[in-house]
């Protein structure tokens, strides 16, 4: 049996667990198919109805929900310790997570207890004791082919490696609730306050379906107030490479790369951005990848989808001025 | 008064070209050059300025080649005071090798009567990208561990860490001694001073060599993926591209 252990947003199971989900179910087709159970824990923040029949949708048989006010809060340990449960009560000889920070995170700890391996990041994977899989390391610029011959086999899935796609049959997607003991020294690290992000429109730039993004070619601090517009006119939140952050232009949490965040948005917007391999390595999982630059050659121009060749300075405002003008237009 | 032990690992420098040992084992990094992650910097000023708020110390540690010594120095140019260095072969050790050593190493200068309070490690390291090694040490200590803060500040007998979290900033309080692991933004490691790197060259540097038997991280082969050839539809050039551009936006469905 393979266990996915499931993210929600409000509209139901984010995006990077679909992804998971199905990668789970192309291994469970290597297992002889193999059910396929997953694991949500504490108050999911779309109605567990909506997540139970969007998992059943990608396969799934049963969505055990851990509940219980020591899963209200997150805390890596304690959520932790309801997939263990679940591993543990169904037999689970693999377990699976989308690549988020709480996903590796909580797997982390999994892992940990149990005293196996874990592949973070991975792309692809077959087999069945042991599993053969393929992850991401260096940045993605380098890929590991690792073993994993342990019980169970832990893993958690790069973004976008995987075409999100429903099952060709629904799995019988039956709600399983449990309530698993949670020994006291789980309860130590778990967050005591929270702040709302500031409000600005870096947005949730994990989970934002538009990402517009600054770099050095911005130029300066006020350099930025064409993408802001143009940000807001899509929707969508901004993101800045590191050498943005570095020079104190905009904020780190709005930075995206290795040691930012990771995006997996339908469209990124790459304005002024040469494309070094720390920042290729935030934003390559985006699904249309269209930079702006002046530099023909600028790696972020040859890895893009499609490309305008020119100062973002000229091309932006034109840009808004012809989204405006068509809105505008009768 | 907090000891902190801070653990940094020596990592090819992948702003270049990266280039595969002829094993296919690691990466070749003797052209391009070494250095830590950024995380691991933050971790460094992070321990530095825990140790310089409540009058303790602050001690970098390593698992790593005989050439890691050269990021044990950089750390202490920038403030630690001591430094253990873990000699080992980095491709033979995966993550639950390292959390080992460096339990080990907590053990070892407990025992010694230099206690730590607090363990700072970089949220993942920038070539394996693992995820797992704080978490790990902290399961092998038996210390609680926050992961992915960019603030760390010790008020009495806690640790209070900032996160950034999609759904703004989560604050954790915990008791020490703890494992906390760094991601780069809450602070600007600070650049070594001449006095600084003197002084670094003097501190003599604790070698132990690995007290476990290396079981390896389940690593097969590393290769580079596939050159992937430029596909890339140029729009047009400059302002006169605009309209093009924008049908492609209206074809992907993304304004509003």
């Amino acid at each position: 049996m393979i266990l996915v252990f499931l993210e929600t947003e409000p509209d139901g199971l984010t995006e990077t667990s679909r992804e998971a989900l199905t990668l789970a179910r192309g291994l469970a087709g290597e297992s002889g198919g193999a059910p396929v159970d997953a694991v949500l824990v504490g108050a999911p923040s779309c109605p567990a109805d909506t997540a139970v029949e969007q998992a059943a949708a990608y396969g799934v048989r049963d969505l055990h929900h851990a509940t219980g006010e020591a899963f209200d809060a997150y805390g890596g340990a304690v959520w932790a310790t309801a997939v263990e449960a679940v591993c543990r009560d169904t037999g689970a000889g693999v377990v699976v997570a989308a690549g988020t920070p709480r996903g590796m995170e909580v797997l982390a700890h999994v892992a940990a207890r149990g005293g196996v391996a874990m592949a973070a990041n991975v792309v692809a994977a077959e087999g069945s004791g042991p599993l053969t899989v393929t992850r991401q390391v260096m940045n993605g610029a380098v890929l590991e082919d690792m073993v994993l011959d342990e019980d169970p086999a832990i893993l958690t899935v790069a973004g976008h490696a995987v075409e999100a796609r429903p099952a060709a049959e629904p799995g019988a997607g039956r709600l399983v609730p449990c309530r698993p003991e949670v020994p006291g020294a789980d309860l130590v690290a778990r967050v005591v306050s929270a702040e709302p992000p500031p409000p600005d429109l870096s947005g949730d730039l994990t989970s934002a379906r538009v990402v517009v993004g600054g770099g050095r070619g911005v130029g300066s601090a006020d350099g930025f107030a064409d993408l802001l517009e143009l940000t807001d006119l899509v929707g969508g939140a901004l993101g800045v490479s590191r050498v943005v952050t570095g020079n104190g232009w905009r904020p780190h949490h709005e930075q995206v790369g290795q040691t930012g965040s990771r995006i997996s948005p339908d469209l990124y917007l790459a304005c002024g951005i040469s494309g070094a391999i720390q920042h290729w390595a935030g934003c390559a999982s985006a699904r249309t990848i269209v930079a702006i630059n002046t530099d023909p050659e600028a790696p972020m121009v040859t890895r893009a989808h499609y490309a305008v060749i020119g100062d973002l300075h000229e091309v932006v405002p034109a840009v808004i001025e012809e989204i405006r003008r068509r809105r505008d237009a009768p | 008064m907090t000891d902190v032990l801070v653990c940094i690992k020596r990592v090819a420098d992948a702003t270049g070209e990266v280039v595969l040992t002829e094993d296919a084992q690691a990466v070749d990094g003797r052209h391009a050059g070494f250095t830590v992650s950024a995380h691991e910097e933050c971790a460094v000023e992070l321990a530095v300025r825990a140790a310089h708020a409540t009058t303790g110390t602050a001690t970098v540690v390593t698992v790593g080649s005989d050439d890691a010594v050269d990021q044990l120095r950089a750390a202490l140019s920038v403030g630690c005071t001591a430094a253990t260095h873990v000699h080992a072969d980095p491709t033979t050790y995966g993550p639950r090798d390292v959390a080992a050593e460096l339990a080990e190493v907590v053990r070892a200068h407990t025992a010694a009567g230099r206690p730590h309070d607090l363990v700072l490690l970089g949220n993942d390291a920038a070539d394996s990208g693992d995820f797992q090694v704080g978490i790990r040490l902290a399961h092998e200590l038996g210390w609680p561990v926050v992961n992915g803060a960019v603030t760390v500040e010790v008020e009495d007998d806690d640790v209070v860490a900032r996160v950034h979290a999609s759904s703004g900033h989560e604050t954790y309080r915990v008791p020490l001694p703890a494992v906390v692991t760094v991601l780069e933004g809450g602070v600007e490691p600070r650049y070594p001073s001449v006095p600084g790197r003197m002084r670094a060259r003097k501190v003599e540097v604790e070698d132990r060599k690995p007290v476990t038997d290396f079981g390896g991280a389940s690593r097969v082969r590393l290769r580079l993926p596939p050159p992937q050839p430029s596909e890339v539809q140029v729009l047009g050039d400059g302002p006169g591209a605009a309209p093009a551009l924008v049908d492609l936006l209206e074809q992907l469905g993304v304004l509003r």
